[in-house]
């Protein structure tokens, strides 16, 4: 029997475990899937992590290393190249491994940080031939950065996802010649500075509003067929145009990995596609939290490592009877302009300072207001001058506005300022 | 010198020569690619048909019903997924009630006992996401879902247990008549025999032409498919077909043994033969047509689309027997649906046939039917899967996590007779990469898996096809 059972040891499951520890729990054990710990960030050697958390530049396996040797000095127990089969309601962990073999566990709060996957080919319905040289972004940084193999000599990246981006600069630097980034919206699916750093400074084209419909080649990728897309997002008659290339590497987004939640009857917020969650990040089920890319995708480690923290601390004072489950909850809702909301319901109660309101907004929005409503009063408006959909917004609150009035629902929506 | 040489290891070469490894015989397989069942019997609607839609007194139908009830021999003696489930052809306006009511007819006379027609009340019970405009159906209770590839992988490797041999990378290139048979050359030998079997699915034609004059000619028909993820496998309970029409003959959305939705198929006649691509076009419209059955599938969790080619003869019905200007050479060609529910009965019509030309073979007293079973992990019991990892610690490592894969299971179908010799080839047998993120994650560790157990370089480690590789070099290191 454990106090907690963190399932995932990347940046989320680390950052939580650590805290929950600091926080007077000592019966802890991270269940790592893969051979070492650290998850994707493992792969991700370039710099850019940790501005945030530590006002540093770190490399993913830098920023990693921190959490990992802070799991080590604290003693908190982790298995890896294990894997959870099934979690159940009455807080059974079934995993397996090669040295323990089948194990069943019972643990007081489970921590859910699987993280997230890659969309495919499949997934976005790319037709034509099915040979070798389609990748997913991160399986190919897997196969460059890891197992230190290149996929291709001459590559077509379609998506402008952040792990795209990175990737184009990667292969260029190992000799592949990176002939067009492609992005199907109308605006870059990444961060502004990886646009900047990773395409801008190789001389990469990036074509906004193009994407990939077909591939040729009977063993291997011989080339690509690319088409323009339209405002209303169909493909424009007559656009098509071939490229050749042996390589099709594939940035068309990350789906959280939550066939866990699902199984175990957790209800699954169809916006994020993660569990909903609360204001300690406590999904549907009392005692089994959440948190990082398996709630919710997020631009910057920093942001899961924050969320991470919060579960941690949650996952805790569950454990020590501090939080209240019958406390009366806020929905939070996505209005006019806003993808989704984390955490969708906030038990005002249970706040020990103020909340975080993560969101995403659905398209480019310049001279803006994220504007919040109180059971459709108006109780904060904050300016914006710039918001795209890849850069998470953050909207906090404190606990005396939340408490102020007795509110149902808080919404917010974008709304653009008057000139 | 073999007895017997068939040529093309498809669902028809190898389940020819499993039949035939009962006998004292020397067989050999030989497959132009490098992996069995890697053509039609790979890409298909993976059913065993009832057997009303083939026309009264054709082989289709003969062989149809004949095979259709074999099936759970043989998958089980071969440990191969097999389903029986009901079958619905749907009606949704009046002359489509009276195609059923012909395709009902048509089944009794192929002499089906387990068909009836049912009304739109008993339709909606069985089926309660189809399409409330359904009027009735025609329904069958034997149909069954099987895995096509999983099985011809059985039958390879159950017929090289018993003796055969099986010769991948050998693509026929002549055929030469001599006085004790036949002498087959291929890119990379001869192999000579007495009899020659000739399953060579849309090349057929072609195989013929090297030793008979022109009897037949196939033209292959694309069909194109989707496959959704398993969270969409329970939207029908059966196999359910719309009605043929002018238009066409529909598309089935029918769940498959695995527990995926399987949509499609869609029916173009194309040139080329070996042309595997999906078109944009095409797959939309297979979305259009299928939604004529159930309004709300849910496209959005597609997991891949593939093509399937039907090796479609121009005479209407399979070509099976000897040629009449060459003897001990056996066609069994246009084996179109529904070829794999025809099958198990095909392969011992052609035993017999061979038998009686030959004037009898010997049986052989040590054949074994039964394949070593495969461990399937994520089925076994906690029991099991203790016993399983204690047994070979591999079994506790999980390769590919949508499907739930093992090192232990891809080692093990690795290492088969008739084993997987690719990524593809592995995927097949054990299902890494088949799952929702179709080999994101699990292709490193299969590709490394393969380069351990075969020993060879990573770089020379294939996706399908003997020049599919994966990886192009070693990265500058540091």
């Amino acid at each position: 029997m454990y106090d907690i059972i963190v399932i995932g040891g990347g940046p989320a499951g680390l950052a939580a475990a650590i805290e929950a520890k600091k926080n007077g729990i000592d019966s802890i054990l991270v269940i790592e899937r893969d051979r070492e710990l650290g998850g994707i960030l493992q792969q991700c050697i370039h710099n850019g992590f940790g501005l945030h958390v530590f006002k540093e530049e770190l490399t993913g396996p830098e920023y990693a290393e921190k959490f990992i040797n802070e799991l080590k000095e604290l003693g908190i127990e982790y298995k890896l190249d294990s894997m959870v089969l099934n979690i159940t309601e009455d807080k059974k962990v079934d995993f397996i491994n090669s040295i323990d073999g089948y194990v069943s566990v019972k643990t007081k709060a489970i921590i859910l940080a699987m993280g997230c996957r890659e969309r495919t080919r499949g997934a976005i319905g790319i037709a034509g031939a099915r040979p070798a040289g389609v990748f997913t972004a991160g399986a190919a940084q897997r196969f460059l950065n890891m197992e230190g193999y290149m996929v291709g000599k001459t590559v077509v990246i379609l998506g402008s996802g952040d792990i795209g981006l990175i990737m184009a600069r990667r292969l260029t630097l190992e000799g592949a010649k990176v002939k067009v980034v492609l992005e199907r919206m109308p605006h870059p699916g990444g961060l502004t500075r990886n646009i900047v750093q990773c395409l801008d400074d190789y001389n990469i084209p990036l074509r906004l509003a193009h994407t990939v419909t077909s591939i040729k080649g009977k063993d291997r990728v011989e080339g690509v067929t690319i088409v323009a897309i339209d405002k209303s997002g169909s493909i424009i008659p007559g656009s098509e145009e071939y490229m050749e290339c042996d390589t099709l590497i594939l940035s068309v987004g990350l789906i959280p990995e939550n066939e866990l939640t699902e199984n175990a009857g957790i209800a699954i917020d169809p916006a994020t596609k993660g569990a909903y969650v609360n204001e300690a990040m406590e999904t549907s089920q009392e005692g089994v939290f959440a948190c990082g890319n398996v709630v919710h995708v997020h631009d910057l480690v920093d942001y899961v490592t924050e969320e991470s923290r919060l579960a941690g601390r949650s996952a805790a004072r569950y454990i020590n009877d501090e939080l209240r489950a019958s406390a009366k909850a806020v929905r939070t809702k996505q209005g006019n302009g806003i993808g989704y909301i984390v955490p969708q319901f906030i038990r005002t109660e249970n706040l020990l300072g103020g909340v975080n309101l993560f969101m995403r907004v659905r398209s480019v929005y310049s001279n803006s207001k994220l504007v919040v409503k109180a059971d459709g009063r108006i109780i904060k408006e904050i300016k914006r001058s710039h918001m795209i959909p890849s850069e998470m917004e953050r909207v906090q609150l404190s606990k005396e506005v939340l408490a102020a009035a007795d509110i149902k629902e808080l919404a917010i929506e974008v709304m653009e300022v008057e000139q | 010198m073999y007895d017997v040489v068939i040529i093309g290891a498809g669902i028809m070469g190898t389940f020819i020569a499993r039949e035939l490894s009962r006998y004292k015989l020397r067989i050999a397989v030989l497959e132009k690619s490098n992996d069995v069942a890697n053509a039609t019997t790979k890409a298909n609607s993976a059913i065993v048909h009832s057997g009303y839609d083939a026309k009264v007194g054709s082989l289709k139908a003969k062989f149809n019903v004949l095979g259709n009830p074999m099936f759970d021999k043989v998958c089980e003696e071969l440990d191969v997924p097999l389903r029986r489930i009901d079958s619905l052809v749907l009606a949704f306006n009046e002359d489509e009630m009276t195609t059923i009511g012909e395709l009902y007819e048509r089944g009794i006379s192929n002499g089906l006992k387990k068909i009836t027609l049912i009304d739109k009340e008993q339709v909606a019970s069985l089926e309660p996401n189809l399409n409330k405009t359904v009027l009735g159906a025609l329904r069958t209770t034997d149909c069954g879902i099987v895995g096509p590839f999983e099985l011809a992988v059985a039958l390879a490797e159950n017929a090289m247990d018993n003796g055969a041999e099986l010769f991948l990378n050998n693509e026929v290139k002549s055929i030469d008549k001599v006085s004790e048979g036949y002498i087959v050359h291929t890119n990379e030998g001869s192999y000579k025999a007495k009899y020659l079997v000739n399953c060579a699915g849309v090349h057929a034609d072609e195989i013929n032409n090297m030793v008979a004059k022109e009897s037949f000619r196939i033209k292959p028909r694309r069909g194109q498919y989707f496959v959704l993820d398993k969270s969409a496998g329970n939207l029908v309970n059966s196999v359910v077909f719309q009605c043929p029409t002018s238009m066409g003959k529909g598309v089935l959305v029918l769940p498959t043994v695995h527990g995926n939705l399987l949509v499609g198929p869609d029916s173009q006649d194309i040139d080329v033969k070996d042309n595997f691509d999906t078109t944009l076009d095409d797959l939309e419209n297979v979305k259009l047509v299928a939604r004529k059955t159930i309004i709300n599938i849910p496209f959005d969790k597609v997991i891949t689309s593939f093509v399937g080619l039907r090796a479609t003869p121009d005479t209407g019905d399979f070509v099976i027997g000897e040629a009449g200007d060459a003897k001990g050479f056996i066609n069994v060609a246009g084996i179109e649906s529904p070829g794999l529910s025809a099958s198990p009965a095909i392969a011992l019509h052609v035993v017999e046939l061979l038998k009686s030309i030959s004037g009898g073979f010997e049986e052989k007293k040590d054949f074994n039917p039964i394949r070593r079973k495969l461990t399937r992990f994520y089925e076994l019991s906690e029991q099991e899967k203790t016993e399983a990892i204690k047994r070979d610690p591999r079994y506790g490592r999980v390769i590919c996590r949508c499907e739930n894969i093992t090192e232990g299971e891809i080692v093990d179908v690795i290492h088969r007779k008739a084993g997987a010799r690719t990524v593809d080839g592995v995927k097949r047998r054990t299902r890494p990469g088949m799952g929702r993120c179709q080999g994101g994650f699990c292709g490193p560790r299969v590709i490394e898996i393969l380069s351990r157990e075969l020993g060879i370089n990573m770089l020379d480690v294939v996706k399908d096809g003997v020049s599919s590789k994966i990886l192009d070099k070693e990265t500058k290191g540091i």
